[in-house]
C-alpha cells in the first residue's frame, strides 16, 4: 500500500515577536486556517478524514492540552475528527507527516491530517521547563549545551567562517526574494482574521537587499552565553581537538522565530477515489537517525543517507532539497555530509529569510519543495531537518 | 541544669532553654554521632517540657562548630539503605525541632560550617555576632560531599535558587554581613554578650515560628525552578558545573540534582532526595579521597607528621637567605611573614634590596585589601636585612641557598658560608634539578646538608620538598620538616634523585604531551584532554610557561650514559622547536602557543602542519591515559626506587606540587581510584602501543595481584 500526500496547505509566516504581524492570531486559529483551506480546496467531504496530527514544539499555554484536538473541534469537521499531538522538536512537522503515511501504508488508516504549528510569538520557545536541559542528572553527563552553541560548534569544527554563513544568509534571503516576487508560492495561503480581512499575506521576515556588508555588523548572539555559562567548555570537553569555539552565528544566520502552521492531507489510494482527487505526490522513505546531543544538528545527513538508503536511491537521485536552515552552518555541513551542491538545496530560500516555526517547519517544507517540483516540473524532492537533542529527519517523496 | 561532655542545658526562669554545646573531647566541636545523640535527646526534652517556652541554641567554643568529624565520614559504609535510613534519622530529629511550634534560635559567636550550620538552619531563628572573623557557610563541596544535614533542600528557600548554588557549590564561606543580605541569618549583634538577650527578643516575637519551607505562602526569593529565571539560573549553573568539573567531582552535580528535584516537592520529601544523593556521594571514591588526601593527610603533613621521632624542635629564630633572585624573595618573605629574621643576602646590595621590594610589593597589596595593619607590615619589612657580606649569616639557624643552578657556584656559596655558620646548622638548598647529595660533596657538613624545595610563586604555592642526600641525618630532617611547618607550609620528604619526585614526575607530563602531538594528535587535543581529566594546565602549554630551553637544559646537564629513549625523542621534539622555528616557550612569545599582546593565547596554527595533526590519530580515553597513567607510573617508580618514602607523600606532592587532580586521591591513590589490575591491564596495552615507559613493573604487578590498595601494600 501506498502513501499519498494529496495537497498541502500552509500559512505566510509572521515574526514571532510581540510586534509581529500574527501575534494577536492564536494558534489554534492557525491551525484551523489550515484545516479549513485544504478542505475548501479540495471539497473534502469532512467524514473521510478521521485524525488530525500536529507537531508542536512548546506544548503550553495556547499549545497545550493537545492542540492538535483543539483545532478539530474548532475547524467545524464534526466531532468524529480526533487529534493528537506531537512533539519530535524541530522534526515535528515532517514527523507528522511521516507518521501518516505510517498510518495509511500500514492500512490502519485510509486518511488522515497531518501538519504542525508554532506561534513563537504568543508561546516563547522553551516556556516548556522539561529535563533536558534543567535535570543536572541528564545536563551534565550529556554534556547538554544551547543549540546555538552547537552550531557554533559545527562552524569551529568543520571550519565554517563567519563570512561563509553569512554569504549563506543572503543566498536565502534573495532567494525568497524571487520566489515571493515570482509568486512561487502556490499553497501558501494568507492569513485572515474573524472578519475576513487580511493580517498577513507575506512572509513577513523576508529582507530585500541582505547583503554580506549588512549581516557583517551583528553581534554573534551565543558568545555571552558560551563564555558566561560555561557551555563552550562543555562542548569542548565532549570535542577536545577544538581549541575554541568560534562564535559565528547571529540573529541574520540563523533560522528566524516566526508564527505559522502547515498542513497535508495524506492517504491512499482509495481515499483519493473517494475524495475524487488525484494525489501530488508519492512518499517514498521516511528516516531518522540520532547522533551526539552535544553536537546535536549533525542529524540531516545521515538521515537523509539512511532514506536514500532504504529505497536504493542516491543523493543524485533527488531532483530538488530541502534542508532546514535552523543555522547557516548545519545546511553547509549537511550538503558536504551528503555530497551536494547548493544550487539544488533550498532554491526559494529556507528559514534563515522566511523563519522557522518550530513545530509547522516540516510540513511547510513539503509543500514548498512539492511546489517548486511542480513548477520545475521535476519529480523527487528530499525534506530534511536536524532536531534538538542530537536527531535528524528525513523524508523522500516523489511526484505522481 | 544538666551537664555532658558534648553539651549543657539549663532552663531560666522566664521559661526559656540554653542548650550550651561544649564538646570537651574535642578540640573544638564538631558534628559527630555524639552530638547527634546528645543534641537530639536534648531538644526532644526542651519540646516535651510544657514549661519551656522557647530555645537557645549557643556554643561554648570559639567556634560555633566547625563542621563534621570527617574521621566518622571516612569510615567504609558497607550497605547503602543502612546509611541512608541514618541520614533519614538525622531529618526526622531535625523536623522535630523545626515542626514542635516552639521557638528554637541559634546564637552564633563562630564559625558555623557545614554541619554547624546544619544545626543552625533546622532552628527558627539565627543571630550572628557581625564580626569578620566569622565563617559561615557549606565547606561540604571541598572533600566530595554536599550537605546532607537539611543544607541542601533548605538553602534556596532561604537565599533563592541562584544563591544556595553559589554558596553549596563553592563552598562559600561568607562573613555574618553577608549571610544576612544571602538570607542565612535573620538578626546581627554587635558583640557576643548581645546574643543572648537578641535570642530572648527574637523568640518573645516569634513564639509559634513556621519554617520557610513549611509556609505554603512563602516565595522562593528569585523565583522557583519552572520560572525564566529559575531556569536560567539552573541552566548556567549546569554549564558551569560542568566546565569547572569535567563530570570528575560526582557530588555538584549532586548538589544540582538535589535542588532541581527537590524544590518541586514538599520539604519531607525532598529530604529524601538528599539523603539518597549524600549517601552516593559518601559512597563515591572521589569523596573518600578527598577526605582522605585532600583533608585528612594534608592536614597531618602540615602538622609535620612526616618528622623523625625523637627530635626535640629545631630553634628557627633566624635563616640566612642566600640570592635574593625570585625564590629568594619569596622564601624572605614567607618566612619574615612567620616571625623570621631573615639576613639576605646577595652579590649587591641593589640585588639584595631588589629582593626585598617583592616583600615590601606584597605587604603593600595586603595592606590595601585590609589583610594586613601597616604596623604588621613594617615589623614583617623590618625582620628582612639586606646584605652583601658573606659572614652576615654567622649567627643564623638555618641557611637556605638559591642562588643560580650553577653546580660550581653553589659550591663555592656553600664554602663561603659554612665558614662563618655554626657547626649545628642547617644548610638547604632550594635547587629544584641537581643532585643534593652532588652538592653536598662541597660540603664539609653533609650530614647537615639537605635540599629545600620551594616551588613558584613561593607565596602562593603550599608545597616544600625536603630532599635526602646520602649522608643527610634524620636531626637536620627533622629540623627542616619544623621550618617548614613553622612557616605554614606543607612538607614532604623525599629521597635523592635527578629531579626529585615533582620535576621527574611532571616532566613525564610534559613529555608524553609533546610526544603525542609529534604522533599526530591535534595540539588542542592534547591540551583539553588534560585539563577535562581534571589538570590546571595542559602539558604544552606548562612546557611553555617553563621554556622548551629549560628543558633542553635539564636534558643536557643529566650527565647519565643511558638515557631514556622517550626523554630523548622528546629532547629531539623540543630543539627543532627552538632551533628550527624559534619557539622558546611562553618566554620570548613564542612557543607551542603564540602570546598576542593584550589577547588570549592561542596555539601555533603550524604545529597542525609540522606534524600532520589529525584528529582520529588516538581516541581522546588514550590521550587521557597516557597524561595521567604516565604520571602514576613515574610516581610509583618513585615509590619502588625509594625516591618517596610514604604513598601520602606522592599523593600530597603530586596534588600540591604539579596539580594532580584531587578526585582521584593523588598519583598513587591514582592507580586505587582506577583499580590496580585494570590500571596495570591498560598499561600493559598501553606498552604494546607506546613504547616501554608504560611497562608496569613486577611491584606493580603484584599489588595488582594482591587485591590490596597500595596504601596498605608492602613493597619489599
Amino acid at each position: 500500500m501506498e502513501a499519498y500526500i494529496y495537497d498541502t496547505i500552509r500559512t505566510v509566516r509572521g515574526k514571532g515577536n510581540k510586534k509581529g504581524a500574527l501575534n494577536t492570531i492564536t494558534p489554534t486559529y492557525l491551525s484551523t486556517l489550515c484545516l479549513k483551506e485544504i478542505r475548501r480546496r479540495n471539497d473534502l467531504d469532512p467524514t473521510l478524514v478521521d485524525d488530525v496530527i500536529l507537531g508542536c514544539v512548546t506544548q503550553v499555554m495556547d499549545q497545550g492540552s493537545n492542540i492538535a484536538k483543539t483545532a478539530a473541534i474548532k475547524s467545524g469537521y464534526g466531532d468524529h475528527l480526533c487529534g493528537v499531538t506531537l512533539n519530535r522538536f524541530c522534526g515535528s512537522g515532517l514527523e507528522s507527516i511521516n507518521q501518516a503515511a505510517a498510518y495509511v501504508k500500514s492500512g490502519f488508516s485510509e486518511l488522515l491530517l497531518a501538519g504542525g504549528v508554532e506561534s513563537m510569538s504568543r508561546v516563547k520557545m522553551g516556556s516548556d521547563g522539561g529535563a533536558l536541559f534543567l535535570d543536572p542528572s541528564v545536563a551534565l553527563p550529556g554534556h547538554i549545551v544551547p543549540q546555538g552553541i552547537s552550531a557554533d560548534l559545527i562552524a569551529s569544527k568543520w571550519g565554517y567562517t563567519r563570512n561563509d554563513l553569512d554569504a549563506f544568509a543572503t543566498e536565502s534571503h534573495r532567494r525568497a526574494v524571487v520566489a515571493e516576487s515570482e509568486g512561487r508560492f502556490n499553497s501558501r495561503i494568507s492569513v485572515v482574521d474573524i472578519n475576513g480581512v487580511v493580517v498577513l499575506e507575506r512572509d513577513e521576515n523576508i529582507r530585500p537587499g541582505t547583503s554580506v556588508e549588512g549581516l557583517s555588523g551583528l553581534q554573534p548572539s551565543f558568545q555571552m552565553m558560551g563564555e558566561m555559562a560555561g557551555f563552550d567548555a562543555v562542548a569542548i570537553g565532549k570535542y577536545p581537538e577544538v581549541e575554541f569555539i568560534n562564535h559565528v552565528h547571529h540573529a541574520g544566520n540563523s533560522s528566524a522565530i516566526v508564527d505559522g502552521a502547515a498542513i497535508a492531507l495524506v492517504g491512499n489510494k482509495i481515499a483519493g477515489e473517494k475524495m475524487g482527487i488525484k494525489p501530488r505526490a508519492k512518499i517514498v522513505s521516511i528516516a531518522i537517525y540520532g547522533t551526539d546531543p552535544t553536537i546535536m544538528l549533525t542529524g540531516i545527513g545521515p538521515a537523509t543517507l539512511k532514506a536514500l538508503g532504504k529505497v536504493g536511491m542516491k543523493p543524485s537521485d533527488i531532483d530538488l532539497f530541502e534542508i532546514n536552515e535552523a543555522f547557516a552552518a548545519v545546511v553547509l555541513r549537511a550538503m558536504e555530509h551528503i555530497g551536494i551542491e547548493q544550487d539544488i538545496v533550498n532554491v526559494n530560500g529556507g528559514a534563515i529569510a522566511m523563519g522557522h516555526p518550530l513545530g509547522a517547519t516540516g510540513a511547510m517544507l513539503v509543500g514548498t519543495v512539492l511546489d517548486e517540483l511542480e513548477r520545475r516540473d521535476l519529480s523527487t524532492g528530499c525534506i530534511t531537518l536536524c532536531i534538538g537533542g542530537g536527531m535528524g529527519i528525513a523524508t523522500i517523496i516523489e511526484r505522481v | 541544669m544538666i551537664k555532658n561532655k558534648i553539651l549543657s542545658y539549663d532552663v531560666d526562669n522566664d521559661g526559656i532553654a540554653l542548650i550550651t554545646i561544649n564538646m570537651e573531647d574535642h578540640p573544638t566541636n564538631l558534628f559527630s554521632e555524639d552530638f547527634m545523640k546528645a543534641y537530639f535527646d536534648i531538644t526532644a526534652k526542651a519540646i516535651a517540657d510544657d514549661t519551656v517556652k522557647g530555645v537557645i541554641v549557643a556554643s561554648g567554643r570559639r567556634m560555633f562548630m566547625a563542621g563534621a568529624d570527617l574521621k566518622m565520614l571516612e569510615k567504609p559504609i558497607e550497605d547503602p539503605e543502612v546509611f541512608f535510613n541514618h541520614a533519614m534519622e538525622l531529618h526526622k530529629r531535625m523536623r522535630h525541632i523545626e515542626t514542635s511550634g516552639k521557638p528554637f534560635v541559634a546564637v552564633i559567636n563562630g564559625h558555623a560550617l557545614g554541619g554547624g550550620l546544619e544545626v543552625c538552619l533546622a532552628c527558627h531563628g539565627r543571630i550572628a555576632v557581625n564580626s569578620s572573623r566569622i565563617k559561615i557557610g557549606f565547606p561540604e563541596i571541598k572533600v566530595g560531599l554536599l550537605p546532607g544535614g537539611g543544607g541542601t533542600a533548605k538553602a534556596p528557600y532561604l537565599m533563592g535558587l541562584q544563591n544556595a548554588m553559589t554558596y553549596i557549590l563553592q563552598g562559600v564561606e561568607a562573613r555574618p554581613d553577608k549571610a544576612k543580605k544571602d538570607g542565612l541569618i535573620d538578626v546581627l549583634v554587635d558583640t557576643p554578650e548581645e546574643l543572648i538577650p537578641a535570642a530572648k527578643k527574637w523568640i518573645a516575637e516569634h513564639p509559634s515560628p513556621v519554617q520557610p519551607w513549611d509556609n505554603p505562602k512563602h516565595k522562593i526569593p528569585g523565583g522557583g525552578l519552572f520560572t525564566p529565571s529559575g531556569a536560567q539560573v539552573m541552566m548556567g549553573a549546569t554549564g558551569n558545573v560542568q566546565k569547572i568539573t569535567h563530570g570528575n567531582y560526582p557530588a555538584a552535580q549532586y548538589i544540582l540534582s538535589v535542588i532541581h528535584d527537590g524544590i518541586q516537592v514538599r520539604i519531607d520529601r525532598a529530604l529524601e532526595i538528599e539523603a539518597r544523593y549524600f549517601t552516593k556521594a559518601i559512597m563515591s571514591k572521589e569523596a573518600k579521597n578527598m577526605i582522605r588526601t585532600g583533608f585528612i593527610a594534608i592536614q597531618e603533613a602540615r602538622k609535620g607528621k612526616a618528622k623523625p621521632a625523637g627530635y626535640d624542635p629545631y630553634k628557627i629564630q633566624s635563616i640566612g637567605m642566600i640570592g635574593a633572585g625570585m625564590m629568594g624573595a619569596g622564601i624572605a618573605y614567607v618566612s619574615a611573614k612567620a616571625g623570621i629574621q631573615v639576613v639576605l643576602k646577595d652579590i649587591s646590595i641593589e640585588g639584595a634590596e631588589r629582593g626585598k621590594d617583592y616583600s615590601r610589593k606584597l605587604v603593600q597589596k595586603r595592606i590595601s585589601r585590609e589583610r594586613m595593619t601597616q604596623e604588621k607590615a613594617d615589623e614583617l619589612l623590618d625582620r628582612i636585612h639586606t646584605t652583601i657580606d658573606p659572614t652576615a649569616v654567622k649567627d643564623v639557624d638555618m641557611i637556605i641557598e638559591a642562588v643560580f643552578e650553577n653546580p660550581d657556584l653553589k659550591a663555592k656559596v656553600t664554602q663561603e658560608t659554612e665558614a662563618v655558620l655554626g657547626e649545628d646548622k642547617i644548610f638547604g638548598s632550594n635547587t629544584s634539578t641537581i643532585p643534593i647529595t652532588l652538592l653536598a660533596k662541597a660540603s664539609k657538613r653533609p650530614e647537615n646538608f639537605i635540599g629545600i624545595h620551594f616551588f613558584s610563586p613561593v607565596d602562593k604555592m603550599p608545597l616544600v620538598e625536603i630532599i635526602v642526600g646520602e649522608k643527610t641525618n634524620d636531626r637536620t630532617i627533622s629540623g627542616a620538616i619544623d621550618y617548614v611547618v613553622k612557616i605554614g607550609k606543607i612538607p614532604i620528604v623525599v629521597n635523592d634523585s635527578r629531579g626529585f619526585f615533582t620535576s621527574r614526575t611532571f616532566g613525564t607530563y610534559c613529555a608524553e604531551g609533546g610526544l603525542m602531538l609529534e604522533e599526530g594528535v591535534p595540539a588542542a587535543m592534547i591540551e583539553n584532554v588534560a585539563k577535562a581529566k581534571g589538570m590546571p594546565v595542559g602539558p604544552l602549554a606548562v612546557t611553555d610557561e617553563v621554556s622548551l630551553t629549560l628543558g633542553m637544559m635539564v636534558y643536557e646537564s643529566d650527565p647519565s650514559p643511558d638515557k631514556d629513549p622517550d626523554m630523548t625523542r622528546f629532547y629531539e621534539l623540543e630543539k627543532k622547536l627552538v632551533k628550527e622555528y624559534g619557539r622558546e616557550g611562553k618566554k620570548n612569545g613564542k612557543g607551542y602557543y603564540d602570546y598576542p599582546k593584550g589577547g588570549k593565547k592561542r596555539l601555533w596554527p603550524e604545529l597542525s602542519k609540522i606534524f600532520s595533526s589529525d584528529v582520529n590519530t588516538l581516541d581522546k580515553e588514550t590521550v587521557g591515559k597516557r597524561l595521567l597513567h604516565r604520571m602514576a607510573l613515574e610516581t610509583f617508580r618513585c615509590y619502588e626506587e625509594g625516591v618517596l618514602r610514604t604513598t601520602r607523600d606522592g599523593d600530597i606532592g603530586s596534588i600540591l606540587g604539579f596539580g594532580f587532580p584531587i578526585y582521584t586521591g593523588g598519583a598513587l591513590s591514582y592507580i586505587d581510584y582506577i583499580g590496580a589490575a585494570k590500571f596495570v591491564a591498560e598499561c600493559k596495552d598501553l606498552e604494546q602501543c607506546f613504547g616501554s615507559r608504560f611497562a608496569p613493573s613486577d611491584a606493580l604487578r603484584r599489588l595488582a595481584q594482591s587485591g590490596q590498595s597500595i596504601h596498605d601494600f608492602k613493597l619489599g
